[in-house]
C-alpha cells in the first residue's frame, strides 16, 4: 500500500443556480493576461450542451484521454508513439475557433467620437489582432440553452438517447436543464501528465495538485489534446499551456481556492482523500462499467488504523491525516455514495466529484384532461388547450424514475459511464433525505412511507440527517477542510520554491518573444 | 575576392559556433522561458498542416544526409560507388529538399497572409525564413547542378569541416567551388549563429527524453519519509526529491 494525499472536490449541483461567480473569480485573479483572455479555467456549462470548449467531451473529435485497446490503456490522441510521430504537426488539437476568439469593445469611441447625426457605438475588436470582430462565439454562449435548442441538440452525451426521446426531452414545457461548473479535476491518472514531451507538467506529491513548469514547457501542446476535459489551455502569446492550479497558493496559506470561497450557492467542498497509489494504474484499467467501482476502491478508509500507520510511514503528516477523517469529499463519496466523478469512461481517476442533480427530474409530466378546468374560466380569459400537467410534488419519484423528463441515459452518459442503476441509487438517497426531513420538519409524511423510502435508498434516519446537515447547514470551515502548512518543512525561506518545481503559470516575468 | 573566402571560409565558422554556443547557453541558463518555439497552431491549425509537416519531415531528412556526409563519408563514397544506389541516394535527397521548399513557401504565406499570426510575429522570424529560403533555394540548385552532391561533398567539404573543428582551418580544396556552394557554407553558418537568436532553439531541445521517461510524474518539496524520521538531522542540505 503506497498511501499518498489528494486534494478533492465535491460539487453539489442541486444547488448550482449557474450564477458564474466562480468563473469570474477564478478569472480576476489568475487569467486576466494577455494570452490567457479565452482560457476559463474555472468554467460553468449548461447541461445538456454542448460546452466548452464546443463538444469537448466527444473524444472522437478530440481524442483525448485513455483508451484501452488489449487490455491496456493508452493516451487516446497523445503519447509516447503519436506524441513524437504528430509533433511537427498535433492533427487533434483544438484551435481558438473551438473556445472562442476573445473580444472586447471599443469604449472609448462612445466619449471620443465627434459630434454627429448618430449615436457613436462601440465596435467589437479582438484582442487577438486588435481588428474589428464579427463576434461568432463568446463564454457561455450556450448558456441557460442559449435561448435555442441547437446547442442542447448537439450536446455529445445525446448520442446514446433516441431521436424520439431527445423530441420528447426539448417539448417545450418538459425542457429541463441544470448546471456543470468544471475546474481541473487533479486527476490520478493524469493524461496531460503522461501526454507531455518534455515532462513539463507534475502531480504534486503532497496534495496532488497538478500544475505545469511554465520554464519547461515547450509549447508542443500534446496536454491540449491528452486532457479529455479540455483543462489545459494553450496561451498563444506566452507559448506555453497552463491550467487550473486549485490555488494552490491559497490552498498552501489554508485559504479554500477563489471559485471555492466565492460560491453563492455553497455548492462546493474540498477536503483530503487518502489512496493507495500503487493501484492507479490497475484501477484505470478495468472495464469500463466498473470505472467508477474501481476508482472508488482504491480511496481509503482514514479511520482504518493500517491506512493510518501506512500514511505515516510514507511520511503523511498527522495534520492531513485529521483533515482526511474530517473531509467532506470523503463523507460524500465514499460514506454516503452521494457523488460520482465526471465522465469516467476518460479514465484519468478525476478527483472532483458531483452529486447528481435531483432538481431537473424532480418534475414530470403528466396527461391530463383539462379541458374541463378550462371551461370553468371566463370566456375572454385566454384557452389553454393543452392537455398536461405539470407535476412538482415530490413524493411520487419512487413510482416515475423512469419516466421523468430528463433521461436517467442523459445523466448516466454524464456521472456513471452510462449505469443508470448507480444514478438511480444516488437520486434514491438524495429523494430519501428530503421526504425523511419533511416528515421531521412539516410532518404531513407519515412515519411509515418516510421508513420505507429510506430502507429502500438503504441509509437510516441518522445518514439522512447527516447528508442533510452537510448539505443544507454547512459552515464554512465544514467545507472547506484544509490540511494545515506545513511551515517547518516549508520551503519558501531557504529556496525559490521555482527552483524545486519551476514557476506554475499565473503570469509572467520573461520577455515571451522568440527572438532578439 | 581572397578576403571574402577567407572570411566566409574561416572567419565565419569560428564566429558563428561561437556565437551559438555562448548564445545558447546563456538563453538556456538565463531565459530558459524562451527556449522554444512559439508554435501558432492554437490561432491558425488548418494551413499549418502543409506547411509545418513537409517542411520539418523535409529539413529533418536533408539535415541527416548532410550529417552522414560528415560523420561517415567513407560509408558513403562506398554506397555510392554503385550508380542505382547513388541516384536513389541523390533522388531521395532531392525530393526530401522539394518537400522542405514547399513546407517552408506553405508557412512563409501562412505567416504573412493571416491575420492572427500578426502579433505572434517577430523580426527573427522573417530573418529566418529568408535564411532558411536562401539555403533550400541555394542547395537544390546545387544538387541539380553541380552533381553528385553527395560524393563531392565527402571528399571536400567533409575534410575542410573537419580542418574547421580540428582548428587547422584547410579551405585549399574548398577553395576552388563554385560561389554557389560558398554561399550554401556561408548561409548555414548564418543559421547557426542566429540559432540562439530565433525561434529555431527549439530544435535543440526536441523531447528524445519522452521515450524512456515513466509516463506519470510525481513531484515532492522532500523526501517524505527522511523529513518525518526524528533521526534526519535538520541542515540545509536537503533531503533528494523521490
Amino acid at each position: 500500500m503506497d498511501v499518498r494525499s489528494q486534494i478533492a472536490m465535491v460539487f453539489h449541483l442541486d444547488k448550482c443556480i449557474g450564477c458564474h461567480t466562480c468563473s469570474i473569480a477564478c478569472k480576476n485573479i489568475w487569467t486576466d493576461r494577455k494570452g490567457a483572455e479565452y482560457m476559463w479555467w474555472n468554467n460553468v456549462e449548461t447541461k445538456p450542451g454542448t460546452g466548452y470548449p464546443t463538444k469537448w467531451e466527444d473524444q472522437d473529435i478530440y481524442k483525448g484521454g485513455w483508451e484501452k485497446k488489449n487490455g491496456k490503456i493508452n493516451l487516446k490522441g497523445a503519447g509516447k508513439r503519436r506524441g513524437l510521430v504528430n509533433i511537427f504537426y498535433n492533427p487533434n488539437l483544438p484551435v481558438i475557433d473551438d473556445y472562442y476568439e476573445p473580444f472586447t469593445y471599443k469604449y472609448l469611441d462612445l466619449i471620443e467620437s465627434p459630434e454627429g447625426d448618430d449615436q457613436p457605438t462601440a465596435r467589437p475588436v479582438s484582442l487577438v489582432t486588435g481588428k474589428p470582430i464579427d463576434i461568432k462565439m463568446g463564454p457561455n454562449w450556450d448558456d441557460d440553452l442559449g435561448g435555442t435548442p441547437d446547442y442542447a441538440r448537439n450536446d455529445p452525451n445525446m448520442k446514446n438517447i433516441s431521436p424520439e426521446e431527445q423530441e420528447v426531452m426539448f417539448q417545450l414545457e418538459k425542457m429541463a436543464f441544470f448546471y456543470l461548473p468544471r475546474i481541473c479535476n487533479h486527476c490520478l491518472n493524469p493524461a496531460c501528465v503522461a501526454s507531455c514531451p518534455s515532462g513539463a507538467i507534475y502531480k504534486r506529491g503532497e496534495d496532488g495538485i497538478v500544475l505545469i513548469n511554465q520554464q519547461v514547457c515547450r509549447a508542443w501542446r500534446m496536454c491540449v489534446t491528452a486532457c479529455p476535459y479540455k483543462k489545459s489551455y494553450y496561451n498563444w502569446y506566452t507559448g506555453k499551456s497552463e491550467k487550473c492550479i486549485l490555488c494552490y497558493p491559497r490552498i498552501e496559506a489554508g485559504l479554500a481556492p477563489a471559485c471555492m470561497h466565492s460560491c453563492v450557492g455553497r455548492i462546493r467542498y474540498l477536503g483530503v482523500l487518502l489512496y493507495d497509489a500503487s493501484k492507479i494504474e490497475q484501477a484505470a484499467s478495468v472495464d469500463e462499467k466498473d470505472l467508477v467501482k474501481s476508482q472508488l476502491d482504491i480511496i481509503l478508509d482514514p479511520f482504518d488504523e493500517n491506512v493510518i500507520r501506512a500514511a505515516k510511514e510514507n511520511g503523511i503528516a498527522d495534520s492531513t491525516i485529521h483533515a482526511a477523517q474530517f473531509s467532506p469529499v470523503y463523507k460524500f463519496v465514499k460514506k454516503w455514495g452521494l457523488a460520482l466523478p465526471l465522465h469516467p469512461e476518460f479514465r484519468t481517476l478525476p478527483m472532483l466529484f458531483y452529486v447528481p442533480p435531483l432538481l431537473p427530474v424532480m418534475a414530470t409530466v403528466k396527461k391530463v384532461d383539462n379541458k374541463e378546468q378550462s371551461d370553468k374560466m371566463h370566456p375572454a380569459a385566454k384557452k389553454w388547450n393543452d392537455n398536461w400537467l405539470y407535476d412538482t410534488s415530490t413524493e411520487e419519484l419512487w413510482g416515475s424514475l423512469d419516466q421523468i423528463r430528463f433521461p436517467l441515459k442523459y445523466i448516466a452518459s454524464l456521472f456513471s459511464a452510462g449505469d443508470e442503476e448507480m444514478i438511480k441509487d444516488k437520486w434514491k438517497k438524495l429523494m430519501a433525505v428530503r421526504i425523511h426531513r419533511r416528515r421531521v420538519t412539516v410532518g404531513d409524511v407519515s412515519n411509515e412511507k418516510a421508513e420505507e423510502v429510506l430502507r429502500d435508498a438503504g441509509i437510516d434516519a441518522e445518514t439522512a440527517d447527516a447528508i442533510y446537515a452537510l448539505t443544507s447547514l454547512p459552515k464554512f470551515e465544514e467545507r472547506f477542510v484544509i490540511p494545515a502548512a506545513h511551515r517547518e518543512q516549508a520551503i519558501e525561506m531557504m529556496d525559490f520554491t521555482g527552483d524545486t518545481k519551476g514557476d506554475t503559470g499565473f503570469g509572467i516575468k520573461s520577455q515571451v518573444k522568440r527572438g532578439i | 575576392m581572397n578576403y571574402l573566402d577567407n572570411f566566409i571560409l574561416i572567419a565565419l565558422p569560428y564566429l558563428a559556433l561561437a556565437v551559438f554556443l555562448i548564445g545558447t547557453i546563456y538563453r538556456y541558463t538565463n531565459r530558459k522561458f524562451q527556449f522554444s518555439s512559439l508554435s501558432s497552431e492554437f490561432l491558425e491549425g488548418r494551413r499549418l498542416f502543409y506547411g509545418s509537416v513537409p517542411f520539418h519531415w523535409g529539413i529533418l531528412f536533408v539535415f541527416c544526409g548532410h550529417l552522414l556526409a560528415f560523420a561517415v563519408p567513407k560509408a558513403v563514397l562506398a554506397w555510392n560507388s554503385q550508380p542505382v544506389r547513388l541516384l536513389i541516394l541523390e533522388i531521395t535527397g532531392f525530393i526530401f529538399a522539394i518537400s522542405m521548399l514547399v513546407g517552408l513557401i506553405n508557412l512563409i504565406i501562412r505567416r504573412y497572409t493571416t491575420a492572427r499570426l500578426k502579433p505572434v510575429s517577430n523580426i527573427m522570424d522573417l530573418v529566418v525564413y529568408i535564411l532558411l529560403l536562401l539555403q533550400t533555394i541555394a542547395g537544390l540548385w546545387i544538387a541539380y547542378n553541380f552533381r553528385w552532391g553527395s560524393s563531392w561533398f565527402s571528399t571536400i567539404l567533409t575534410p575542410y569541416l573537419y580542418s574547421i573543428f580540428k582548428l587547422q582551418p584547410d579551405t585549399s580544396a574548398v577553395i576552388l567551388l563554385p560561389w554557389v556552394v560558398k554561399l550554401h557554407i556561408a548561409t548555414a553558418f548564418i543559421i547557426i549563429g542566429i540559432i540562439p537568436f530565433s525561434r529555431l532553439v527549439h530544435m535543440l531541445v526536441l523531447p528524445l527524453n519522452y521515450l524512456w521517461r515513466p509516463y506519470q510524474q510525481v513531484m515532492w518539496y522532500w523526501n517524505r519519509k527522511k523529513v518525518r524520521s526524528s533521526q534526519t538531522p535538520w541542515s540545509l542540505q536537503r533531503p533528494k526529491n523521490t
